[in-house]
């Protein structure tokens, strides 16, 4: 692999006695999917968060393009083009899907309007529409809130969003663990087409054939720390098990 | 249960898939759902209660002329009504901006006291009503900005908050004045107190230009998407690059600022600071707020919905005293109204969490 996308080493985060990380590598090359995985408490969230700065890490380096970061926030990492779709979607439920993905990023009207603050609804509406249809996201109304959405379009809301942003790559955190058969179809496309147009997606989810239907490589995680790296043509639902429960030890840290 | 959203009547997309029977399971429903293209769409929750709480208002306002045909639809007597409203307006207006944000502020009678009195104090000192009016927009301001700052920095669950202000505000007002209201300067009181404008009192203007300005800036701008986002998910809306403190601190700003305005305004009106008579008018200010349709809980609600829920408490005062029922009443019904208001919030809540 050439210069990896997003490359962390070494990551330690401890929340008062509790060490979520205790030196955790991580590796992303561009225009992939990845898994990360690893069983309750391995510390995949806190690497998402800390990867996507949401959370300041207590030691361990951090690249993006070979260039050494430190986010010191989610816009940070936005800023370079680092977007999540978080568990809990992060949506604002009264609001309607065009405000949820313009939120903090409002288009305002030109001219003397937008020195005021006035926002250009029609053109947010627009841009949404338009995004929600190249991901194959429907949704029923544009005026309607959030709330009147059904789980999967909610979702599909949430991702369009992040994917619209982002120009490197997007974090999803268990982007189908709420979801309905079809609807967990719907989503894994939509991974598929965000690679496909060049983004990098990191996937974190527990369900493993979520994971060896989407992703290009598998990293687990396990007490803190990255236990194993796999192409995921070449690995086994086995050999993932395996690592996540210590049953399988790869070597320590390398890809 | 098939969730709530089944029970929300017609939809016009085939809502009607959604009542096969119950413990069909999520992924038959879900799947229901998307074939039949959405759940039922609303036009957003506090715009449907605006309109029902507007028919409330036009109602009472027709009975009213029904039954006092000489009394209560004249020119005099209305301009007595929105007299009497135009003050709470500004208070509940403020008011609506912080209940946006799921917040609450119970110190604006205290921080309209305390303004009204500093207002009187430098007039007096100065001589220049031009600095009581600063002077009263400025200590509102304050107040406001000390309000924002414990709830959004120290993370004091704003009921708290604003309860020590009220308290701090009205037993402040007290200490300033000695338990004895002032009176207004004669300039004020003669002069804005009593200033017409096309027949219609000067403060009944500026209130009516103020909340007009503050619907129209929470409807379409930034600064009112943010509201209703933090109101909605603060969470969310921080995660997404909201500035979730800074823009709390502004809001409750603008409320202590408008009660600030009001303070001065109801100095020039009434020509005394009103030590002891503001203390309910937090609550005055909130029933107003919810009746319009504004959701305590955050996230939903408009200006033009607590224009309207101002009106119906005086209103009701008002044709109950041309009528001659006893005024008591009007708290009676006014306590119903704002049970009803609240109940409705909460059904229409439900039926969306499912």
């Amino acid at each position: 692999m050439a210069v990896p996308l997003i490359a962390a080493r070494g990551i330690v985060k401890s929340y008062g006695q509790v060490e979520a990380l205790r030196g955790a590598d991580f590796s992303l090359g561009a225009g992939e999917v990845v898994a990360l995985i690893g069983d309750n408490g391995a510390g995949k969230s806190t690497l998402a968060k800390i990867l996507s700065g949401v959370e300041r890490p207590d030691g361990g380096t951090i690249e993006v393009d070979g260039e050494p970061v430190a986010f010191g926030s989610a816009e940070e990492a936005r800023s370079a083009g680092i977007e999540t779709v978080y568990q809990d979607l992060a949506l604002c439920a009264d609001l309607t899907p065009a405000a949820n993905f313009f939120l903090g990023r409002e288009r305002l009207r030109p001219g003397l309007l937008g020195l005021l603050g006035v926002l250009d609804n029609a053109a947010m509406r627009r841009a949404t529409q338009d995004a929600c249809e190249r991901l194959g996201v429907r949704l029923p109304s544009q005026s309607a809130p959030v709330s009147a959405l059904s789980g999967g379009q909610r979702q599909g809301v949430a991702v369009a969003r992040a994917v619209t942003w982002a120009r490197r790559a997007v974090f999803m955190d268990e982007p189908t663990a709420a979801l309905g058969v079809v609807q967990t179809r719907r989503v894994l496309d939509l991974i598929r087409t965000v690679r496909d147009s060049g983004v990098s997606v990191v996937l974190i989810s527990h369900n493993m054939q979520d994971v060896m239907a989407v992703s290009d490589r598998v990293e687990v995680l396990r007490l803190g720390r990255r236990v194993a790296c796999f192409a995921t043509a070449q690995a086994s639902m086995e050999d993932l098990v395996g690592a996540m429960t210590g049953a399988l030890e790869q070597q320590e840290g390398r890809p | 249960m098939t969730g709530g959203a089944a029970h929300d009547g017609p939809t016009g997309t085939g809502g009607a898939a959604h009542d096969g029977p119950a413990g069909t399971g999520r992924v038959a429903r879900d799947a229901a759902a998307e074939r039949a293209g959405a759940k039922p769409a609303r036009t957003g929750r506090g715009g449907l209660q605006v309109v029902w709480i507007g028919l409330v208002l036009v109602a009472l306002l027709a009975a009213f002329s029904v039954l006092a045909p000489r009394a209560f639809p004249t020119s005099f007597n209305l301009l007595n009504l929105v007299s009497d409203a135009a003050i709470l307006l500004l208070l509940a207006t403020g008011m609506t901006f912080v209940i946006i944000t799921a917040g609450i502020d119970l110190s604006v009678g205290g921080v309209l006291v305390f303004s009204a009195v500093v207002a009187a104090k430098v007039t007096e000192a100065t001589g220049s009503a031009a600095l009581g009016a600063a002077g009263a927009l400025v200590t509102g301001l304050a107040w406001g900005g000390l309000n924002g700052v414990l709830v959004a920095l120290g993370r004091i669950p704003a009921l708290i908050v604003t309860l020590g202000t009220l308290g701090m505000s009205l037993g402040g007002a007290l200490l300033l004045t000695g338990g004895v209201d002032l009176r207004a300067p004669a300039d004020l009181n003669l002069g804005l107190g009593l200033a017409r404008w096309l027949g219609v009192p000067l403060i009944v203007w500026i209130c009516a230009a103020i909340t007009a300005a503050l619907a129209l800036a929470l409807a379409f701008t930034r600064f009112g998407r943010h509201t209703y986002a933090i109101g909605s998910n603060a969470e969310a809306a921080r995660r997404a690059g909201v500035a979730v403190r800074g823009h709390l601190i502004k809001v409750y700003g603008l409320a202590g600022l408008l009660a600030g305005l009001a303070g001065h305004l109801s100095l020039a009106k009434y020509g005394i600071t009103g030590v002891s008579a503001h203390s309910t008018d937090n609550l005055q200010a909130i029933a107003a707020v919810v009746i319009g349709g504004t959701s305590l809980f955050g996230g939903v609600g408009t200006v033009a919905g607590t224009v309207i829920g101002v009106f119906i408490p005086v209103v009701l005062q008002n044709g109950f005293q041309i009528l001659g029922v006893r005024p008591f009443w009007q708290q009676v019904v006014v306590g119903a109204v704002l049970v009803a208001a609240v109940y409705l919030d909460q059904w229409r809540r439900r039926a969306r969490d499912q």
